[in-house]
């Protein structure tokens, strides 16, 4: 089975994965609504949208931890795009941590904006398809939520609960027809990564993008790395003894 | 151009959980914000905060209507059932008083060792008293009983603006007739009061009659009509409407070997075993009998065994036993699927019925789509404004949800229209396909005036159930 989304709404737009994986979304030939909180962005990203060859194109400046807009926005989306069959939580935050940093600030923020604000959206978007018998969820979360590194305690704790809210909704969902993708990234060339030490294996946000859409085409409730191969990393990170993983600078 | 998102002027939508609610049926379902108020004055400030949020709202009981009046897609859900308190109980006259989420069970549990029994019951003992009220059921006897609104007292209806009405046969009287079978839609129930029928035993005299024919199923109704407290036939629609009637009888003082025993709530139990395996567990095994060639070999059966019967043979029964049939087997709506099921339920006058229901039975036939039951009652008119109670009969077809829906709710219009050109009427807390042309071809001027009273308590037009979307979509 491979479905095709007519009605998107991706949310964390205004750069990196979230605003390629819109783009490709309005190549495919889909109506893209794109929420972002840089509003200086999102006009660039409209405009992008419709370049694209999208039959239609929204956008609404909103910060994701405005928890309390989001029911009236999500409502407002699905009027303006005449209903929803794919919702894509895209944003996150990853502020530089040193190894020897303690900053609540920094740490609320990650959770705030990568964890509490997929809920505020996607417990929108889980009543709403599983009253319509169908859609789409796909989280972007990351190979980072697959071991507590040393290097971003709350990176990775919001990426890994993330990645456990996701899989509860799919549990929950699957039987209401709902299809529930996670998709976790490795290294992507976007500004969040830009910069940093030790990258390697890294890939477009566009390669991520098309990546992402070929898991959530499958409707088969996937979990799956981007690209492929960060799988056989997981796998080892996953298995490697606490005291061989706390020795490795990750 | 980006569109700046506003600060939320709405704690409602923001705060409040949202729910997928379905129908009973689960053929009809939408996600709605959800909440359950504790008492009048919870449900007095919800209400006034969905008018200022302009959040339209429906209010659900136990979940038992079959379509779509207890939800609110993208609205507020009012869930009721925790307002569930008896206010008062007179034992003497036979008088309750309780909030709305009592539930039937809950009242005959209480009275029926007083002697007391309610005097209208569903097929089953969970509905709510304000989902009995907004949707004026009715039960076996409504040839002789009527619907349940007619053994209401008296009710406190909460409306959008904030005004608490009593509505009695006195005071709002119009409001009164137009609130029960109202579907909610007039304002919220908050108290009501009811009049229950004295009961000398806890068990009904009954007796099973077989008919050969839908022909002798009207015979046999029409014979035994003066004499029955309760009447109910089921009909094997694969056999062109030959099927059992079940007449049943209170027992007077004297009739009951057990006497005052019989009431006591201990002897009102249904049996915890159905052919040796656990009730709960039945549903599970009922998917293949509700398929097409799985009803037609199960009502086979069923009428074979009924035609059997010696004639004249009769038994006791619970009251409860008797009269929540559907509550025997719990869940028993899951095995129809994830699809789910409707429910048709069809209100002919009786000079028409001898021609509209063989008709409907074979336009099913012809479509493919033949209900897994059939169940016949006769019924008499009432006062109500939005009433199903008609002088005729009611035909309820239960149909299993296809693949291809359309198909269904083709057939489901195709027999409605059928209806309407007959001058029949519908049950609210049945359908879930009827359109707006549909519902004010049968129920002109009557929907002109509840429409007429709703605009002037409902200006905005707050209250307004998924069902009400679509019966009133172009009339309101």
């Amino acid at each position: 089975m491979s479905l095709s989304f007519k009605k998107a709404l991706v949310i964390g737009a205004s750069s990196g994965i979230g605003e390629a994986t819109a783009v490709a979304l309005a190549r495919s030939g889909a109506a893209v609504a794109v929420v972002a909180r840089r509003a200086e962005h999102l006009a660039a990203v409209e405009a992008a949208l419709r370049q694209a060859g999208g039959p239609a194109a929204f956008s609404y400046a909103h910060d994701v931890t405005a928890y309390a807009e989001v029911p009236e926005l999500f409502e407002q989306v699905v009027r303006d795009l005449g209903g929803l069959d794919l919702v894509v939580y895209a944003a996150g935050v990853m502020p530089e941590v040193e190894v020897n940093e303690y900053s609540f600030e920094k740490d609320r923020a990650m959770v705030e904006v990568n964890l509490l604000g997929a809920m505020a959206w996607l417990n929108l978007a889980a009543p709403y398809f599983a009253a319509q018998r169908g859609g789409t969820i796909l989280g972007v979360s990351s190979i980072a939520g697959e071991r507590g590194r040393r290097g971003n305690p709350a990176y990775c704790t919001s990426k890994a609960a993330f990645t456990t809210y996701l899989e509860s909704l799919r549990n929950r969902l699957a039987v209401q027809g709902v299809n529930v993708v996670t998709a976790k990234p490795g290294f992507v060339d976007t500004a969040m990564t830009r910069g940093k030490p030790g990258l390697f294996w890294l890939v477009s946000p566009a390669q991520a993008a098309e990546r992402m859409l070929s898991l959530a085409r499958r409707g088969s409730s996937a979990t799956g790395f981007v690209p492929w191969r960060w799988s056989l990393v997981a796998l080892i990170v996953r298995n490697l003894p606490s005291f061989v993983f706390r020795r490795l600078s990750l | 151009m980006a569109a700046p998102a506003r600060a939320s002027s709405s704690p409602l939508r923001a705060a409040a959980p949202r729910r997928v609610l379905e129908g009973f049926g689960r053929a009809l379902r939408s996600a709605s914000v959800y909440a359950a108020p504790r008492d009048a004055e919870e449900l007095a400030l919800l209400l006034r905060r969905a008018a200022e949020e302009r959040l339209p709202v429906a209010f659900r009981g136990s979940g038992r209507s079959y379509g779509d009046p207890a939800l609110s897609s993208g609205g507020l859900v009012i869930d009721l059932t925790g307002m569930a308190r008896m206010l008062s109980w007179d034992p003497v006259n036979g008088i309750l008083e309780a909030e709305p989420g009592l539930t039937i069970e809950g009242v005959w549990r209480r009275t029926i060792e007083d002697g007391y029994w309610p005097a209208v019951v569903p097929g089953t003992m969970f509905p709510t008293l304000g989902g009995c009220l907004g949707m004026n059921i009715h039960g076996k006897n409504n040839f002789r009983a009527g619907t349940f609104g007619e053994h209401v007292l008296d009710f406190d209806l909460l409306t959008v603006g904030g005004q608490l009405l009593r509505c009695s046969r006195d005071e709002h009287r119009e409001l009164f007739h137009a609130a029960i079978g109202g579907a909610g839609l007039l304002g919220a129930i908050s108290r009501v009061r009811l009049k229950l029928k004295r009961v000398e035993s806890g068990r009904v005299r009954v007796e099973p009659l077989a008919a050969r024919s839908l022909g002798e199923m009207f015979d046999r109704f029409e014979e035994r009509l003066p004499v029955a407290d309760y009447l109910v036939g089921w009909l094997d629609c694969w056999g062109g409407g030959r099927g059992q009637i079940h007449q049943a009888n209170y027992l007077h003082d004297g009739e009951d070997p057990e006497g005052r025993a019989s009431l006591h709530v201990e002897r009102q139990g249904l049996p915890p075993r159905i052919l040796g395996f656990p009730r709960s567990l039945i549903w599970r095994f009922m998917g293949p009998m509700l398929s097409q060639p799985g009803t037609r070999a199960v009502n086979f059966a069923k009428y074979t065994l009924a035609s059997w019967e010696k004639p004249g043979k009769t038994f006791l029964q619970s009251l409860v036993a008797f009269s929540f049939l559907l509550d025997y087997v719990p869940n028993w709506q899951l095995a129809y699927g994830e699809r789910g099921f409707i429910q048709v339920q069809l209100f002919v006058p009786d000079e028409a019925v001898r021609l509209v229901l063989p008709e409907v039975l074979r336009r099913c036939r012809e479509r493919g789509l033949v209900s897994s039951l059939g169940v016949l009652k006769r019924h008499r008119p009432d006062p109500f404004l939005l009433t199903h109670g008609l002088d005729g009969w009611s035909l309820a077809l239960d149909f299993q949800v296809p693949k291809n829906r359309e198909r269904l709710w083709d057939l489901g219009r195709e027999i409605s229209a059928r209806v309407i050109d007959a001058g029949g009427r519908f049950y609210l807390a049945k359908d879930a396909i009827l359109r707006p042309e549909d519902f004010q071809a049968a129920y002109d001027p009557r929907l002109a005036a509840f429409l007429t009273l709703k605009r002037r308590l409902d200006p905005q037009g707050l209250l307004m159930s998924d069902q009400a979307r679509r019966l009133l979509g172009a009339s309101d």
